[in-house]
């Protein structure tokens, strides 16, 4: 397990110069709640999720929406370590034809439907939870969701019918890094009491902190044993977490690193990682 | 002919497909027994899914069905299909170019005593200014039944506009063709182009020009999306006149498709019968019809008009 939590640490670690990186060279682009939902997604892509990067398409793959499309470059970074396409494309994020746009959609192989416009995805998640019971599949949904995102009435619409169908291989995460655009959830429009209100509209409710990858990965086990009812991971995380100057700052949300911000931040990860190796 | 609900018509045709192809799932959004998916649902429970009243839901479920290969029929008032869950039927179905099939009900003035919070006459504008997306306007039973099939064949998201009340069959009608529409009445003085429900008024209206001396073409342009531009720069250049008959809003339907391939291909004055830029309101649906203009004597008077000029 220790061994699984370092080689995860490692991923993360990367996944994260990989997000600074491609950020700082596209000009433009979502730091924040990239970096607060890195290590969910270090667990989804590098230990939890079954999938076949050759062969993105297999029938029994589990699924990932990425329902706060704008974070993107966390999941461009998996999937490219994933060697889902080759790395070079990561250096063409938002340029005019580039294969990575400004949000996820389907030229990417691994992304399963376009995301971006908030509040869509867990909907499009319970969609392919149903065709899997549909068609008797064993696959499970995964779908990361914003805090900020949740404050769209469709995503309440979506709970409600997983509940009523009893979606019980749909797995929601929502990434609880308590900012959004315009400033802190709280100010802007709270989301609390949010545990009572997912366990309202039915939904088993599960909370970690969203940097710890042993929380991370045994709230997976967890969602995976429950039966006749969809699962949330409640994650707490921190906005633009791993990058000291951008964490809990909320003008990271959406500006991406200058050249200088890129700099400091990478040798900052690369100390991190220094650390973690020689513990 | 026999007058026919278009929604029993699709009803029972997505039973016929259901029992073909195992592949076919159907969402509705509370009102399986307006739409007729309540047919399907008897027929098939597994595979058809009510999300009560949640159409923004139901649109975005409906492509994660699709993104996993299923041919997803969603249905509930045209209302509510288009204006309610525009955002999800444009990021989330069309961009994907998802086979998702539209097919929403009660279109129109002639929703009648329900009033104007119910009567569609924007969705068509709405639909057809989305990329991917293929809009089909049956006129009557059998060419709904027609529309429903050929949408389940081909590739891609459809918007199929049907009607509350019951619509006679039109004759003398040629096998339908997405992207094609026809001929359904030679003239010389003036061309109709229609769909949906004024195809027939359009017809009743000729009837009675014929007596006055006057000889009106009638196309169907069942097809909105992709539009039919060699028919309609063929019966412009034919007929010098055309006039557009939609029980839609002048503005982004039928009229407007016309009159953007004649603008740039063969730029002559188009005439129009539709809803003039306002909301409906209650009422029986003939009376609506008279009301708003688009019976078949208001096409008869404007049509005169048109032609005496």
């Amino acid at each position: 397990m220790e061994k699984k939590i370092q080689h995860l640490k490692s991923k993360a670690n990367q996944m994260r110069r990989l997000i600074v990186s491609m950020l700082a060279k596209a000009g433009s682009g979502h730091p924040g709640g990239s970096l607060s939902s890195t290590d969910i997604l270090a667990c989804l892509y590098f230990e939890v999720m079954r999938f076949d990067a050759k062969n993105p398409l297999w029938l029994d793959r589990d699924r990932f929406h990425l329902s706060k499309g704008h974070c993107c470059p966390a999941l461009y970074a998996s999937l490219a370590m994933n060697g889902f396409f080759p790395m070079v494309e990561l250096d063409r994020l938002r340029c005019l034809g580039a294969m990575l746009q400004g949000h996820p959609d389907r030229r990417v192989p691994g992304v399963e439907v376009a995301s971006g416009s908030l509040g869509q995805g867990l909907s499009v998640a319970l969609g392919m939870a149903l065709a899997g019971k549909i068609d008797k599949r064993d696959y499970r949904v995964y779908c990361l969701m914003g805090d900020g995102e949740i404050q769209e009435g469709n995503i309440w619409e979506a709970a409600m019918a997983a509940a009523h169908f009893k979606a019980d291989n749909l797995c929601g995460i929502v990434d609880y890094n308590h900012f959004q655009i315009d400033g802190r959830t709280e100010e802007i429009m709270n989301l609390e009491p949010l545990v009572n209100k997912w366990e309202a509209f039915g939904w088993h409710v599960i909370q970690c902190d969203g940097h710890n990858l042993y929380q991370l990965l045994e709230g997976f086990m967890k969602a995976k044993a429950v039966k006749l009812k969809p699962t949330v991971i409640i994650a707490h995380t921190v906005k633009g977490k791993g990058v000291s100057f951008m964490e809990h700052v909320v003008d990271f949300h959406g500006r991406a690193p200058n050249e200088k911000e890129r700099e400091i931040a990478l040798k900052e990860l690369a100390e991190t990682e220094k650390d973690e190796d020689a513990l | 002919m026999e007058p026919l609900y278009q929604r029993d018509v699709y009803g029972k045709t997505l039973v016929e497909l259901g029992k073909k192809n195992p592949n076919i799932v159907v969402l509705d959004a509370d009102l399986s027994g307006s739409t007729r998916t309540v047919l399907f649902a008897k027929e098939f429970p597994d595979r058809f899914f009510n999300f009560g009243v949640a159409e923004q839901n139901m649109m975005a479920t409906a492509a994660g069905l699709a993104s996993c290969g299923k041919i997803v029929f969603a249905s509930t008032f045209a209302m509510f299909a288009t204006a309610r869950a525009l955002g999800q039927v444009r990021n989330t179905i069309c961009y994907n170019n998802f086979n998702v099939k539209i097919v929403a009900t009660h279109s129109g003035i002639t929703v009648g005593e329900d009033g104007a919070s119910h009567q569609a006459l924007e969705d068509i504008n709405f639909m057809r200014a989305i990329p991917h997306m293929h809009i089909i306007v049956p006129s009557d039973g059998p060419e709904t039944r027609s529309a429903v099939i050929t949408a389940c064949e081909s590739e891609g998201p459809f918007y199929i506009r049907l009607g509350r009340a019951k619509v006679p069959t039109i004759e003398k009608k040629k096998d339908f063709m997405l992207g094609k529409g026809y001929v359904v009445e030679e003239g010389k003085d003036m061309a109709i182009i229609a769909c949906g429900s004024l195809v027939y008024e359009s017809l009743q209206a000729v009837e009675r020009l014929k007596e006055q001396g006057f000889s009106v073409g009638v196309i169907n342009m069942h097809t909105i999306k992709p539009i039919d531009r060699a028919l309609i720069v063929e019966t412009a250049k034919k007929y010098k006149k055309v006039l557009v008959c939609e029980e839609h809003q002048v503005i982004g339907g039928l009229y407007s498709a016309v009159c953007e391939v004649l603008a740039q291909e063969y730029p002559i004055r188009v005439e129009r019968v539709g809803v003039e830029d306002r909301f409906g309101q209650s009422g029986k649906p003939a009376e609506l019809m008279e009301c708003y203009g688009l019976s078949a004597n208001c096409i008869v008077k404007k049509a005169e008009r048109f032609i005496r000029e």
